[in-house]
């Protein structure tokens, strides 16, 4: 590893923390400028019983006392505090247990994205300007601009609704197939389009008309030459891709009643629940940031051509 | 003719030009400027050109058709002052009318028909949809706008001071743009939504309802670093431009760079990237809408309208398909014509 790579990925990992770090920091006084405090609109409480929750909670205390408390909660404990509306359970654990179902739906659409996306948009390439390129190109243009949710509305009505041939509630068997589909179209046509416009650049290249003049036979060509270096684009996808996919879940999970990480979120906006709303954008944002580096540094590493400032 | 430096004239210089030289005068077509030729490229454009018709067909739509329709979005038409509630305009078929229009129309009387029906509070959900879009559309459009004044001012301040400036301006852009927006999008809205309700009672401002402003109020603290990178790259590079050394070379002033060189090649930049952030902008709207932060009720926009078609999704399915077809359609047609508008007036792309 030479040394200017590595100075750009101390840089970027600073950039990373330091984001991090903002999204802490702003998470937190944006939610603690909200008048009232989160005790507001419950039923009437006595004051005393108002002193108590706040002492509790520590509420009472200066802003920026508790915000260095908080700071120091998340970065030695990773702590983020008890639940407002779940009683007895912390912000860790909520999130921990939507998770395994947030995980599973959004690796899995990732992954299908992925796999499709590349066929399709290889595809696509090598039969520039056929019927079939045309197809496949206008479909793609559809699902990019078309909002998850509307997506899933419509998944929803055509197959569980009209058809019946898939559970709507996706807390029951087989109801995961309808949210990993809505969720995966989207970047999957976002991949293929990717993958078919690097791959045109690379079939074009000289090192494809030389293999050609040398014999070499179009299969190993196009998997031992072109598919390989068109697939680098993809990589720098990753951070996206991840991000448009915790977003999107936000909607999917709500349309399919899934018990993910995206739907306790929105309950948690809701239900005025503080500590859950700051955790779950805490955790989810440094996701995405950790996405954003690795798939970064990942496609410096993997294409030396890359010019780094 | 030997050639001497000599003062004499050379009185042929003077002889009036004969017709075959005139000939070499004549201009074969008429000069076309940067715009003429980029307005030509772009309706040579099909796709470019029908999404810009679709475009100006539903802006229109959404201004004019809510002038003289006689039914409004608010109105609920079974709930007339002084009278029992007439449920009968309540969740009408498309084209079926209530039991009072009935027999107005019985008594030879013309009622406008429900195009789309009613929704479940009996009002005509035709204009609820042409409404909704108009609000969207304004949104899109003004959140394009706030965009574009920050990030042109800072992009502009930070790529002309250079130095100390433009590094701390540079380093807050970097963070900003790797803050996962929608994230923090909907961290904002959710919070200002809360604080802003007493804040803004009895302004301007309360009529159009606080989870807009803070829609414009996120987009204007997230969305403008794109832009301001854009604005500064452009910029930074069009100063060290050969034809910008070449005017300054014949003497050129300042002035007339800027003016002739500098700004007509950042607009183009400048126009394509609003024209694609409009529809990211009603994108994120219809999103908070459809999370329940997104225009305050009774007005409606297409992702508020989308989202209140879930309730009754498996008696009026087309309530929500309807609302969602002009969304894809107004966010489709806009990134075709954005594309379109790049090819046509990006002169580093044309070739």
């Amino acid at each position: 590893m030479n040394s200017k790579l590595a100075s750009y990925i101390i840089k970027r990992l600073l950039l990373a923390v330091v984001t991090v770090w903002v999204v802490i920091t702003v998470t937190f006084f944006v939610m603690h400028s909200v008048p009232g405090g989160p005790f507001m609109g419950e039923k009437a409480i006595s004051e005393a019983a108002q002193k108590a929750l706040e002492a509790k909670y520590g509420l009472d205390k200066p802003l920026f006392v508790q915000y260095t408390t908080y700071l120091k909660d998340i970065v030695t404990k990773f702590d983020f505090g008890p639940s407002l509306k779940q009683r007895g359970r912390t912000v860790v654990a909520v999130i921990a247990d939507g998770m395994k179902t947030s995980a599973k739906l959004g690796v899995i659409a990732a992954l299908i994205a992925l796999a499709i996306g590349v066929v399709l948009g290889s595809f696509a390439a090598l039969r520039r300007n056929s019927i079939v390129d045309r197809i496949i190109m206008v479909i793609t243009t559809a699902f990019v601009s078309m909002p998850s949710f509307i997506m899933g509305s419509f998944l929803l009505i055509l197959f569980s609704i009209k058809l019946g041939w898939l559970p709507a509630n996706g807390a029951s068997r087989g109801g995961l197939i309808l949210p990993v589909i809505t969720l995966s179209l989207s970047p999957m046509a976002y991949i293929t389009r990717l993958t078919r416009s690097s791959m045109l650049d690379v079939l074009g290249q000289d090192y494809i008309r030389t293999a050609k003049a040398k014999g070499v036979p179009r299969v190993r060509i196009i998997f031992g030459h072109a598919l390989k270096n068109s697939l680098l684009p993809v990589i720098t996808y990753f951070g996206p891709m991840l991000a448009y996919i915790v977003t999107g879940s936000l909607v999917v999970e709500q349309i399919f009643a899934v018990p993910g990480i995206g739907r306790a979120f929105v309950t948690s906006i809701t239900g005025r629940d503080y500590p859950m709303i700051m955790g779950t954008t805490i955790i989810l944002a440094s996701l995405i940031v950790i996405m954003n580096l690795i798939s970064d540094i990942l496609y410096k590493i993997v294409d030396p051509r890359i010019t780094l400032e | 003719m030997d050639k001497k430096l000599t003062m004499h004239i050379n009185v042929e210089d003077f002889i009036p030009a004969t017709d075959k030289e005139k000939e070499y005068m004549v201009q074969m077509r008429p000069s076309t400027t940067f715009f003429k030729d980029g307005v030509k490229r772009l309706i040579r454009n099909k796709v470019a050109f029908v999404s810009f018709i679709v475009i100006v067909f539903i802006t229109l739509c959404a201004i004019f058709v809510p002038m003289f329709w006689p039914y409004s979005y608010e109105n609920m038409l079974g709930n007339v002052p002084g009278q029992p509630v007439d449920s009968s305009f309540n969740n009408l078929k498309p084209f079926n009318y209530s039991k009072t229009e009935q027999a107005l129309i019985d008594a030879g009387e013309h009622v406008v028909p429900h195009i789309f029906g009613t929704d479940s509070q009996g009002r005509d959900y035709f204009i609820r949809v042409v409404y909704g879009t108009r609000i969207s559309l304004a949104v899109g459009f003004f959140a394009s706008i706030i965009v574009l004044i920050i990030g042109m001012t800072v992009g502009s301040v930070s790529g002309y001071m250079g130095g100390r400036v433009d590094l701390i301006i540079m380093r807050i852009v970097d963070i900003i743009y790797s803050l996962p927006d929608m994230l923090m999008v909907i961290l904002l809205a959710s919070v200002l939504n809360m604080t802003m309700g007493t804040a803004i009672e009895g302004t301007i401002f309360e009529s159009i309802g606080p989870n807009i402003i803070s829609l414009f109020l996120v987009f204007g603290v997230l969305y403008w670093v794109s832009m301001a990178r854009l604005i500064r790259g452009q910029i930074l590079s069009l100063r060290e431009q050969e034809y910008v050394l070449a005017a300054r070379t014949a003497g050129a002033g300042g002035r007339w760079i800027i003016k002739k060189h500098l700004l007509p090649n950042c607009m183009s930049v400048v126009f394509i990237s609003v024209a694609l952030q409009i529809p990211s902008a009603i994108f994120t709207e219809s999103y908070l809408s459809f999370l329940g932060l997104g225009v305050n009720a009774p007005m409606p926009s297409l992702g508020s309208l989308a989202s209140d078609a879930l309730n009754g999704l498996s008696s009026y399915p087309y309530r929500l398909v309807i609302p969602a077809i002009v969304i894809s359609l107004i966010v489709l047609s806009l990134n075709l014509f954005g594309d379109g508008l790049r090819d046509a007036f990006d002169p580093k792309l044309a070739a």
